[in-house]
Protein backbone atom coordinates (compact mmCIF):
# COMPACT_ATOMS: atom_id res chain seq x y z
CA UNK A 1 0.00 0.00 0.00
CA UNK A 2 2.47 2.73 1.13
CA UNK A 3 4.81 2.60 -1.87
CA UNK A 4 1.51 2.91 -4.53
CA UNK A 5 0.62 6.01 -2.10
CA UNK A 6 4.18 7.31 -2.80
CA UNK A 7 3.82 7.05 -6.05
CA UNK A 8 -0.09 9.13 -6.51
CA UNK A 9 -0.30 12.68 -7.30
CA UNK A 10 0.10 15.29 -5.34
CA UNK A 11 -3.35 15.92 -5.29
CA UNK A 12 -4.79 12.34 -4.86
CA UNK A 13 -2.39 12.11 -1.64
CA UNK A 14 -4.04 15.71 -0.53
CA UNK A 15 -7.49 14.24 -1.09
CA UNK A 16 -6.67 11.03 0.55
CA UNK A 17 -5.34 12.97 3.63
CA UNK A 18 -8.40 14.81 3.81
CA UNK A 19 -11.05 11.73 3.30
CA UNK A 20 -9.03 10.01 6.34
CA UNK A 21 -8.94 13.48 7.91
CA UNK A 22 -12.50 14.22 7.65
CA UNK A 23 -13.22 11.05 8.98
CA UNK A 24 -11.16 11.48 12.53
CA UNK A 25 -12.85 14.49 12.74
CA UNK A 26 -16.23 12.87 12.93
CA UNK A 27 -14.96 10.55 15.33
CA UNK A 28 -13.64 13.49 17.28
CA UNK A 29 -17.65 14.06 18.10
CA UNK A 30 -18.76 10.86 18.92
CA UNK A 31 -15.17 9.89 21.26
CA UNK A 32 -16.37 14.12 23.02
CA UNK A 33 -19.76 13.03 23.18
CA UNK A 34 -18.78 9.81 25.50
CA UNK A 35 -16.42 11.55 27.41
CA UNK A 36 -18.90 14.01 28.42
CA UNK A 37 -20.74 11.57 29.51
CA UNK A 38 -18.40 10.96 33.02
CA UNK A 39 -19.32 14.20 34.13
CA UNK A 40 -22.88 13.07 34.74
CA UNK A 41 -23.02 12.38 38.00
CA UNK A 42 -24.13 8.73 38.53
CA UNK A 43 -20.94 6.83 39.54
CA UNK A 44 -19.89 6.95 35.74
CA UNK A 45 -22.99 4.92 35.14
CA UNK A 46 -23.44 6.57 31.69
CA UNK A 47 -19.76 6.99 31.22
CA UNK A 48 -19.47 2.69 31.91
CA UNK A 49 -22.08 2.06 29.54
CA UNK A 50 -20.46 3.57 26.60
CA UNK A 51 -17.17 2.47 26.84
CA UNK A 52 -18.93 -0.97 27.52
CA UNK A 53 -20.69 -0.34 24.69
CA UNK A 54 -17.68 1.11 22.36
CA UNK A 55 -15.81 -1.82 23.96
CA UNK A 56 -17.79 -5.11 22.87
CA UNK A 57 -20.15 -3.47 19.90
CA UNK A 58 -19.44 -5.49 16.42
CA UNK A 59 -19.78 -2.51 14.04
CA UNK A 60 -17.58 -0.16 16.10
CA UNK A 61 -14.97 -2.74 15.91
CA UNK A 62 -14.98 -2.75 12.30
CA UNK A 63 -14.85 0.89 12.46
CA UNK A 64 -11.58 0.71 14.91
CA UNK A 65 -10.19 -0.45 12.58
CA UNK A 66 -10.57 1.81 9.56
CA UNK A 67 -10.23 4.61 12.38
CA UNK A 68 -6.73 3.46 13.24
CA UNK A 69 -6.09 2.75 9.08
CA UNK A 70 -7.29 6.06 8.73
CA UNK A 71 -5.30 7.66 10.99
CA UNK A 72 -1.96 5.93 10.03
CA UNK A 73 -2.54 6.78 6.65
CA UNK A 74 -3.44 10.87 7.24
CA UNK A 75 -0.20 11.08 9.59
CA UNK A 76 1.70 9.11 6.71
CA UNK A 77 0.57 11.62 4.01
CA UNK A 78 0.89 14.43 6.18
CA UNK A 79 4.82 13.46 6.52
CA UNK A 80 5.38 12.39 2.90
CA UNK A 81 4.17 15.89 1.71
CA UNK A 82 5.51 18.10 4.28
CA UNK A 83 8.89 16.01 3.61
CA UNK A 84 7.76 16.84 -0.43
CA UNK A 85 7.09 20.45 0.43
CA UNK A 86 10.44 21.62 2.41
CA UNK A 87 12.70 19.58 0.05
CA UNK A 88 10.64 22.33 -2.75
CA UNK A 89 12.58 24.82 -1.48
CA UNK A 90 15.96 24.07 -0.59
CA UNK A 91 17.53 27.63 -0.43
CA UNK A 92 15.33 29.67 1.94
CA UNK A 93 14.24 33.34 1.94
CA UNK A 94 16.41 35.70 3.83
CA UNK A 95 13.53 37.94 5.20
CA UNK A 96 11.17 35.33 5.99
CA UNK A 97 7.54 35.42 3.84
CA UNK A 98 5.63 38.46 4.74
CA UNK A 99 2.71 37.32 2.68
CA UNK A 100 -0.87 36.99 4.68
CA UNK A 101 -1.36 33.53 4.86
CA UNK A 102 -3.54 31.56 7.20
CA UNK A 103 -1.64 31.32 9.91
CA UNK A 104 -1.99 28.18 11.37
CA UNK A 105 -1.61 26.39 8.02
CA UNK A 106 1.93 26.86 8.40
CA UNK A 107 2.67 24.83 11.60
CA UNK A 108 -0.02 21.66 10.60
CA UNK A 109 2.92 19.09 10.74
CA UNK A 110 3.94 20.88 14.33
CA UNK A 111 0.53 20.87 15.69
CA UNK A 112 -0.61 17.22 13.88
CA UNK A 113 2.94 15.86 15.87
CA UNK A 114 1.66 17.05 18.79
CA UNK A 115 -1.74 15.84 18.69
CA UNK A 116 0.27 12.73 17.87
CA UNK A 117 2.64 12.84 21.36
CA UNK A 118 -1.03 13.17 22.63
CA UNK A 119 -2.02 10.17 21.15
CA UNK A 120 0.82 8.16 22.08
CA UNK A 121 0.43 9.32 25.86
CA UNK A 122 -3.78 8.12 25.67
CA UNK A 123 -2.83 5.12 24.10
CA UNK A 124 -0.31 4.34 26.99
CA UNK A 125 -3.02 5.29 29.66
CA UNK A 126 -6.13 3.57 28.19
CA UNK A 127 -5.90 1.41 25.29
CA UNK A 128 -3.03 -0.52 25.79
CA UNK A 129 -4.03 -1.15 29.52
CA UNK A 130 -7.65 -2.66 27.99
CA UNK A 131 -5.22 -4.73 25.67
CA UNK A 132 -3.40 -5.81 28.80
CA UNK A 133 0.34 -4.68 26.81
CA UNK A 134 0.58 -1.91 29.85
CA UNK A 135 -0.39 -2.91 33.47
CA UNK A 136 -3.61 -0.91 35.35
CA UNK A 137 -1.87 2.07 36.59
CA UNK A 138 -1.40 1.60 40.81
CA UNK A 139 -3.50 3.32 42.96
CA UNK A 140 -6.00 4.21 40.26
CA UNK A 141 -8.76 2.41 41.99
CA UNK A 142 -9.78 0.86 39.09
CA UNK A 143 -11.21 -3.09 39.29
CA UNK A 144 -10.43 -4.04 35.68
CA UNK A 145 -8.60 -2.98 32.96
CA UNK A 146 -11.75 -1.47 31.32
CA UNK A 147 -12.65 0.36 33.97
CA UNK A 148 -12.12 3.64 32.71
CA UNK A 149 -14.09 5.56 34.73
CA UNK A 150 -11.42 4.73 37.39
CA UNK A 151 -8.28 5.27 35.87
CA UNK A 152 -9.71 8.91 34.02
CA UNK A 153 -10.56 10.50 37.52
CA UNK A 154 -7.24 8.88 39.09
CA UNK A 155 -5.54 11.06 36.12
CA UNK A 156 -7.01 13.78 35.49
CA UNK A 157 -6.40 14.54 39.87
CA UNK A 158 -2.76 14.59 39.05
CA UNK A 159 -2.70 18.70 38.23
CA UNK A 160 0.59 17.98 35.38
CA UNK A 161 -1.12 15.55 33.65
CA UNK A 162 -4.64 17.81 33.90
CA UNK A 163 -2.24 20.43 32.40
CA UNK A 164 -0.52 18.87 29.58
CA UNK A 165 -3.66 17.60 28.26
CA UNK A 166 -5.53 20.96 27.82
CA UNK A 167 -2.56 22.35 26.26
CA UNK A 168 -2.46 19.42 24.12
CA UNK A 169 -6.01 19.62 22.97
CA UNK A 170 -5.77 23.21 22.81
CA UNK A 171 -3.36 22.54 20.12
CA UNK A 172 -5.58 20.05 18.53
CA UNK A 173 -8.07 22.88 18.16
CA UNK A 174 -5.37 24.76 15.94
CA UNK A 175 -5.24 21.74 14.02
CA UNK A 176 -8.41 21.33 13.60
CA UNK A 177 -9.35 24.79 12.83
CA UNK A 178 -7.19 25.28 9.62
CA UNK A 179 -7.99 21.38 8.73
CA UNK A 180 -11.63 21.60 8.13
CA UNK A 181 -12.08 24.54 5.82
CA UNK A 182 -8.53 23.17 4.01
CA UNK A 183 -10.49 19.72 3.65
CA UNK A 184 -13.24 21.56 1.65
CA UNK A 185 -10.79 23.07 -0.62
CA UNK A 186 -8.67 19.99 -1.07
CA UNK A 187 -12.22 18.23 -2.20
CA UNK A 188 -12.90 20.61 -4.59
CA UNK A 189 -15.52 22.28 -2.42
CA UNK A 190 -14.66 25.85 -3.09
CA UNK A 191 -18.18 28.25 -3.39
CA UNK A 192 -18.69 32.14 -2.30
CA UNK A 193 -21.98 31.66 -1.27
CA UNK A 194 -20.21 28.59 1.07
CA UNK A 195 -17.07 29.65 2.48
CA UNK A 196 -17.88 31.96 4.62
CA UNK A 197 -20.17 28.90 6.33
CA UNK A 198 -17.52 26.38 5.77
CA UNK A 199 -15.12 28.66 7.92
CA UNK A 200 -17.47 29.15 10.33
CA UNK A 201 -18.73 25.71 10.89
CA UNK A 202 -14.87 24.72 11.55
CA UNK A 203 -14.08 27.35 13.87
CA UNK A 204 -16.87 26.43 15.70
CA UNK A 205 -16.15 22.57 15.26
CA UNK A 206 -12.70 23.46 16.93
CA UNK A 207 -13.82 25.48 19.84
CA UNK A 208 -16.18 22.53 20.66
CA UNK A 209 -13.35 20.12 20.89
CA UNK A 210 -11.16 22.66 22.77
CA UNK A 211 -13.72 23.12 25.04
CA UNK A 212 -15.71 19.68 25.23
CA UNK A 213 -12.56 17.87 26.10
CA UNK A 214 -10.47 20.46 28.45
CA UNK A 215 -13.94 20.81 30.40
CA UNK A 216 -13.68 17.34 31.62
CA UNK A 217 -9.99 17.79 33.61
CA UNK A 218 -10.81 21.59 34.49
CA UNK A 219 -13.89 19.93 36.45
CA UNK A 220 -11.92 17.50 38.18
CA UNK A 221 -9.08 19.64 39.23
CA UNK A 222 -11.18 22.45 40.31
CA UNK A 223 -14.35 20.92 41.33
CA UNK A 224 -14.12 16.96 41.99
CA UNK A 225 -14.57 15.71 45.75
CA UNK A 226 -13.90 11.94 45.89
CA UNK B 1 15.49 59.45 -1.20
CA UNK B 2 18.18 57.83 0.15
CA UNK B 3 18.46 53.79 0.49
CA UNK B 4 20.45 50.84 1.38
CA UNK B 5 20.13 48.22 -1.15
CA UNK B 6 20.49 44.68 0.05
CA UNK B 7 20.92 42.39 -3.39
CA UNK B 8 21.36 38.91 -3.56
CA UNK B 9 24.61 38.44 -6.06
CA UNK B 10 25.60 35.16 -7.49
CA UNK B 11 28.05 34.23 -10.55
CA UNK B 12 26.34 31.93 -11.95
CA UNK B 13 24.07 28.63 -11.53
CA UNK B 14 26.88 26.91 -10.38
CA UNK B 15 28.27 29.36 -7.80
CA UNK B 16 27.52 30.17 -4.62
CA UNK B 17 25.87 33.29 -3.85
CA UNK B 18 26.01 36.11 -0.88
CA UNK B 19 23.88 39.42 -0.26
CA UNK B 20 25.71 42.32 -1.08
CA UNK B 21 25.05 46.14 0.09
CA UNK B 22 24.69 48.91 -2.14
CA UNK B 23 23.83 52.81 -1.18
CA UNK B 24 21.73 55.00 -3.46
CA UNK B 25 21.14 58.36 -2.89
CA UNK B 26 18.55 60.44 -5.15
CA UNK B 27 16.23 58.76 -5.58
CA UNK B 28 12.54 60.04 -6.47
CA UNK B 29 9.59 59.01 -4.86
CA UNK B 30 7.59 58.92 -8.29
CA UNK B 31 10.27 56.28 -10.04
CA UNK B 32 9.35 52.77 -10.74
CA UNK B 33 11.24 50.33 -8.72
CA UNK B 34 12.83 48.95 -12.11
CA UNK B 35 13.47 52.40 -12.75
CA UNK B 36 15.34 52.55 -9.44
CA UNK B 37 17.48 49.75 -10.04
CA UNK B 38 18.72 50.96 -13.59
CA UNK B 39 19.50 53.96 -12.01
CA UNK B 40 22.24 52.01 -9.33
CA UNK B 41 23.13 49.87 -12.54
CA UNK B 42 24.38 52.94 -14.03
CA UNK B 43 25.74 54.14 -11.06
CA UNK B 44 27.88 50.96 -10.72
CA UNK B 45 28.75 51.25 -14.43
CA UNK B 46 30.07 55.01 -13.79
CA UNK B 47 32.17 54.65 -10.81
CA UNK B 48 33.86 50.86 -12.21
CA UNK B 49 35.07 51.09 -15.60
CA UNK B 50 36.14 47.77 -15.86
CA UNK B 51 35.39 45.94 -13.05
CA UNK B 52 37.28 42.58 -11.75
CA UNK B 53 35.26 42.01 -8.65
CA UNK B 54 31.82 40.48 -10.27
CA UNK B 55 29.96 42.28 -7.32
CA UNK B 56 30.61 45.92 -8.83
CA UNK B 57 29.35 44.60 -12.18
CA UNK B 58 25.62 45.91 -12.63
CA UNK B 59 22.97 43.17 -11.15
CA UNK B 60 21.07 41.38 -13.65
CA UNK B 61 17.30 40.85 -13.15
CA UNK B 62 14.26 40.04 -15.42
CA UNK B 63 11.99 42.66 -16.84
CA UNK B 64 10.28 43.21 -20.31
CA UNK B 65 7.20 45.16 -20.94
CA UNK B 66 7.04 47.07 -17.93
CA UNK B 67 3.81 47.61 -17.66
CA UNK B 68 2.74 44.72 -15.72
CA UNK B 69 1.56 42.19 -18.32
CA UNK B 70 4.61 40.39 -19.62
CA UNK B 71 5.12 39.07 -15.90
CA UNK B 72 9.13 38.47 -16.10
CA UNK B 73 10.30 41.26 -13.05
CA UNK B 74 9.88 39.00 -10.65
CA UNK B 75 12.00 39.92 -7.43
CA UNK B 76 11.50 39.25 -4.04
CA UNK B 77 11.48 42.45 -2.57
CA UNK B 78 11.17 42.87 1.61
CA UNK B 79 10.20 39.52 2.43
CA UNK B 80 7.41 39.61 -0.66
CA UNK B 81 7.30 39.00 -3.89
CA UNK B 82 6.71 42.25 -6.25
CA UNK B 83 7.34 44.32 -2.94
CA UNK B 84 5.06 46.07 -0.60
CA UNK B 85 1.88 46.94 -2.45
CA UNK B 86 -1.06 44.35 -3.67
CA UNK B 87 -2.21 43.09 -6.85
CA UNK B 88 1.24 44.80 -8.75
CA UNK B 89 3.99 43.68 -10.45
CA UNK B 90 7.57 44.43 -9.90
CA UNK B 91 7.36 47.27 -12.59
CA UNK B 92 4.45 48.38 -11.26
CA UNK B 93 5.98 49.52 -7.76
CA UNK B 94 6.78 52.75 -7.14
CA UNK B 95 9.29 54.07 -4.69
CA UNK B 96 6.80 56.43 -2.80
CA UNK B 97 6.18 52.56 -1.05
CA UNK B 98 9.49 53.30 0.53
CA UNK B 99 10.89 55.45 3.17
CA UNK B 100 13.96 57.62 2.79
CA UNK B 101 16.82 55.78 5.08
CA UNK B 102 14.77 52.19 4.17
CA UNK B 103 17.16 49.40 4.01
CA UNK B 104 15.35 47.04 1.00
CA UNK B 105 16.20 43.37 1.00
CA UNK B 106 16.36 41.87 -2.93
CA UNK B 107 16.04 38.30 -3.14
CA UNK B 108 15.73 36.01 -6.70
CA UNK B 109 12.41 33.78 -6.62
CA UNK B 110 13.44 30.52 -4.37
CA UNK B 111 12.75 27.62 -5.80
CA UNK B 112 14.16 23.99 -6.67
CA UNK B 113 11.68 23.91 -10.06
CA UNK B 114 12.87 27.79 -10.27
CA UNK B 115 16.77 27.33 -10.77
CA UNK B 116 19.28 30.89 -10.14
CA UNK B 117 20.92 31.43 -13.65
CA UNK B 118 22.50 34.85 -12.66
CA UNK B 119 21.94 37.30 -9.36
CA UNK B 120 18.26 37.86 -9.25
CA UNK B 121 17.40 35.93 -12.76
CA UNK B 122 15.73 32.38 -12.20
CA UNK B 123 14.77 30.13 -15.12
CA UNK B 124 10.99 29.52 -14.57
CA UNK B 125 10.69 27.26 -18.11
CA UNK B 126 9.51 24.66 -15.80
CA UNK B 127 6.52 26.54 -16.09
CA UNK B 128 6.51 26.48 -20.37
CA UNK B 129 6.76 22.74 -19.54
CA UNK B 130 3.76 22.49 -17.73
CA UNK B 131 2.02 24.66 -20.41
CA UNK B 132 3.31 22.21 -23.32
CA UNK B 133 1.80 19.21 -21.00
CA UNK B 134 -1.40 20.00 -21.74
CA UNK B 135 -2.26 24.00 -21.76
CA UNK B 136 -3.82 24.24 -24.95
CA UNK B 137 -6.54 23.29 -27.17
CA UNK B 138 -6.13 21.86 -30.17
CA UNK B 139 -7.96 22.99 -33.20
CA UNK B 140 -8.63 22.23 -36.33
CA UNK B 141 -7.81 23.94 -39.50
CA UNK B 142 -10.41 25.17 -41.85
CA UNK B 143 -12.72 28.08 -42.74
CA UNK B 144 -13.02 30.20 -39.95
CA UNK B 145 -16.29 29.81 -38.05
CA UNK B 146 -19.39 32.35 -37.44
CA UNK B 147 -18.43 34.71 -33.99
CA UNK B 148 -20.75 33.58 -31.10
CA UNK B 149 -21.46 30.51 -32.49
CA UNK B 150 -21.03 28.93 -29.67
CA UNK B 151 -23.28 29.63 -26.90
CA UNK B 152 -20.84 30.37 -23.91
CA UNK B 153 -22.50 31.14 -20.23
CA UNK B 154 -21.29 34.80 -19.21
CA UNK B 155 -20.53 33.77 -15.97
CA UNK B 156 -18.11 31.32 -17.00
CA UNK B 157 -16.75 33.75 -19.51
CA UNK B 158 -16.09 36.25 -16.97
CA UNK B 159 -14.41 33.32 -14.73
CA UNK B 160 -12.79 31.96 -17.45
CA UNK B 161 -11.44 35.43 -18.42
CA UNK B 162 -10.22 36.04 -14.43
CA UNK B 163 -8.38 32.69 -14.81
CA UNK B 164 -6.58 34.11 -17.95
CA UNK B 165 -5.42 36.80 -16.34
CA UNK B 166 -2.41 35.09 -15.07
CA UNK B 167 0.69 36.06 -16.64
CA UNK B 168 2.86 33.41 -15.35
CA UNK B 169 5.11 35.14 -13.27
CA UNK B 170 5.60 32.63 -10.63
CA UNK B 171 4.65 34.62 -7.54
CA UNK B 172 2.27 32.15 -6.51
CA UNK B 173 5.41 29.79 -6.28
CA UNK B 174 7.39 31.95 -4.17
CA UNK B 175 4.90 33.43 -1.88
CA UNK B 176 4.14 29.36 -1.18
CA UNK B 177 5.65 28.30 1.98
CA UNK B 178 5.87 24.83 -0.05
CA UNK B 179 7.21 26.66 -3.51
CA UNK B 180 3.69 25.07 -5.18
CA UNK B 181 2.58 26.06 -8.37
CA UNK B 182 -0.77 25.05 -7.60
CA UNK B 183 -2.06 28.50 -8.56
CA UNK B 184 -0.63 29.23 -12.08
CA UNK B 185 -1.24 25.23 -13.32
CA UNK B 186 -5.30 25.73 -11.64
CA UNK B 187 -5.80 29.04 -13.18
CA UNK B 188 -4.21 27.73 -16.54
CA UNK B 189 -6.82 24.20 -16.31
CA UNK B 190 -9.62 26.45 -15.15
CA UNK B 191 -9.55 28.54 -18.15
CA UNK B 192 -9.59 26.11 -20.73
CA UNK B 193 -11.71 23.85 -18.63
CA UNK B 194 -14.50 26.35 -18.53
CA UNK B 195 -15.23 26.89 -21.90
CA UNK B 196 -16.62 24.49 -24.04
CA UNK B 197 -13.50 24.66 -26.98
CA UNK B 198 -11.46 23.36 -24.18
CA UNK B 199 -13.87 21.59 -21.94
CA UNK B 200 -13.31 18.50 -24.93
CA UNK B 201 -9.72 17.81 -23.69
CA UNK B 202 -10.23 18.74 -19.82
CA UNK B 203 -10.08 15.78 -18.52
CA UNK B 204 -6.85 14.65 -19.88
CA UNK B 205 -5.19 18.26 -19.63
CA UNK B 206 -5.16 18.10 -15.65
CA UNK B 207 -3.88 15.02 -15.17
CA UNK B 208 -0.61 15.57 -17.20
CA UNK B 209 -0.52 18.94 -16.23
CA UNK B 210 -0.90 17.83 -12.75
CA UNK B 211 2.05 14.81 -13.51
CA UNK B 212 4.55 17.66 -14.72
CA UNK B 213 4.14 20.12 -11.95
CA UNK B 214 4.94 17.03 -9.47
CA UNK B 215 7.98 16.16 -11.39
CA UNK B 216 8.79 19.70 -11.86
CA UNK B 217 9.91 19.65 -8.29
CA UNK B 218 7.10 22.34 -7.36
CA UNK B 219 5.44 21.26 -3.74
CA UNK B 220 2.02 20.55 -2.49
CA UNK B 221 -0.81 23.08 -1.80
CA UNK B 222 -1.21 23.07 2.11
CA UNK B 223 -4.38 25.92 1.29
CA UNK B 224 -2.05 28.78 3.09
CA UNK B 225 -3.65 30.83 0.37
CA UNK B 226 -0.16 32.83 -0.31
CA UNK B 227 -0.43 32.20 -2.96
CA UNK B 228 -4.07 34.77 -3.90
CA UNK B 229 -2.47 37.21 -1.62
CA UNK B 230 0.49 37.92 -3.84
CA UNK B 231 -0.95 37.19 -7.00
CA UNK B 232 -0.45 39.82 -9.26
CA UNK B 233 -3.81 39.65 -11.07
CA UNK B 234 -5.36 38.38 -8.56
CA UNK B 235 -6.29 35.19 -9.96
CA UNK B 236 -8.66 33.46 -6.83
CA UNK B 237 -7.89 30.44 -5.20
CA UNK B 238 -11.30 28.89 -6.24
CA UNK B 239 -9.23 27.86 -9.33
CA UNK B 240 -7.38 25.50 -7.38
CA UNK B 241 -11.03 23.91 -5.72
CA UNK B 242 -12.06 23.68 -9.70
CA UNK B 243 -8.91 21.86 -10.73
CA UNK B 244 -8.86 19.68 -7.29
CA UNK B 245 -12.65 18.90 -8.41
CA UNK B 246 -11.60 17.96 -12.05
CA UNK B 247 -8.82 15.69 -11.31
CA UNK B 248 -10.78 13.61 -8.85
CA UNK B 249 -13.50 13.49 -11.68
CA UNK B 250 -10.71 12.77 -13.86
CA UNK B 251 -9.30 10.03 -12.21
CA UNK B 252 -12.23 8.30 -10.55
CA UNK B 253 -15.39 8.81 -13.38
CA UNK B 254 -13.94 9.02 -16.68
CA UNK B 255 -13.35 5.83 -18.68
CA UNK B 256 -10.40 4.42 -18.86
CA UNK B 257 -9.67 5.18 -22.94
CA UNK B 258 -8.68 2.45 -24.85
CA UNK B 259 -7.56 2.43 -28.57
CA UNK B 260 -10.37 1.10 -30.93
CA UNK B 261 -9.48 -0.21 -33.82
CA UNK B 262 -11.99 0.15 -36.99
CA UNK B 263 -13.41 -2.99 -38.16
CA UNK B 264 -12.50 -5.01 -34.89
C1 LIG C 1 -7.58 13.42 15.57
C2 LIG C 1 -6.58 13.81 14.91
C3 LIG C 1 -6.57 14.54 13.58
C4 LIG C 1 -7.57 15.08 12.83
C5 LIG C 1 -9.05 15.10 13.14
C6 LIG C 1 -6.96 15.67 11.65
C7 LIG C 1 -7.65 16.28 10.63
C8 LIG C 1 -7.05 16.88 9.54
C9 LIG C 1 -7.74 17.40 8.39
C10 LIG C 1 -9.25 17.36 8.15
C11 LIG C 1 -6.80 17.95 7.57
C12 LIG C 1 -7.08 18.70 6.29
C13 LIG C 1 -6.62 17.99 5.07
C14 LIG C 1 -6.44 18.95 3.94
O1 LIG C 1 -5.72 19.93 4.09
O2 LIG C 1 -7.01 18.73 2.90
C15 LIG C 1 -5.53 17.77 8.19
C16 LIG C 1 -4.31 18.20 7.67
C17 LIG C 1 -3.07 17.84 8.15
N1 LIG C 1 -2.82 16.95 9.19
FE1 LIG C 1 -4.21 16.24 10.45
N2 LIG C 1 -5.60 15.48 11.73
C18 LIG C 1 -5.33 14.78 12.87
C19 LIG C 1 -4.10 14.32 13.31
C20 LIG C 1 -2.91 14.54 12.65
C21 LIG C 1 -1.66 13.96 13.05
C22 LIG C 1 -1.44 13.00 14.22
C23 LIG C 1 -0.72 14.42 12.18
C24 LIG C 1 0.73 14.02 12.31
C25 LIG C 1 1.66 14.20 11.50
C26 LIG C 1 -1.39 15.30 11.22
C27 LIG C 1 -0.78 16.00 10.18
C28 LIG C 1 -1.44 16.82 9.29
C29 LIG C 1 -0.80 17.65 8.32
C30 LIG C 1 0.71 17.79 8.08
C31 LIG C 1 -1.82 18.31 7.60
C32 LIG C 1 -1.65 19.33 6.50
C33 LIG C 1 -1.48 18.67 5.18
C34 LIG C 1 -1.47 19.65 4.07
O3 LIG C 1 -2.23 20.62 4.10
O4 LIG C 1 -0.71 19.44 3.12
N3 LIG C 1 -2.72 15.33 11.54
N4 LIG C 1 -5.68 17.11 9.38
S1 LIG D 1 8.28 43.84 -16.72
FE1 LIG D 1 6.53 42.94 -17.66
S2 LIG D 1 5.29 42.60 -15.91
FE2 LIG D 1 6.91 43.73 -15.05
Amino acid sequence: MSTSLLTYSSITKKIIMACAGLFLVLFLLVHLGINLCILRNDNGDWFKAASHFMGTNYIIKIFEIVLFGGWIIHIFTGVVLTLKNWASRPVGYYKSNKSNTSFFSKYMIWTGLIVFTFMAIHFMNFYFVKLGIVPIPQGSGAESKEDFYRMVIALFQTPLYSIIYIVLIISLGFHLYHAFQSAFQTLGINHNKYNSTIKMVGLIYSLIVCIGFSIIPFYFLCFYKG
Amino acid sequence: MDLTLKIWRQKNAKTKGEFVTYQISGISPDCSFLEMLDQMNEKLIRENDEPVDFRKCPVSFDHDCREGICGMCGLFINGRPHGPDEAITTCQLHMRKFKDGDTIVIEPWRSRAFPIIKDLLVDRSAFDKIIQAGGYVNVNTGGVPDANSILIKKNNAELAMDAAACIGCGACVAACANASAMLFVSAKVSQLALLPQGKVESKERVQKMVRTMDKLGFGNCSNTYACEFECPKSVNRSNIARMNLEFIIAKTCTEKETVRIAGV
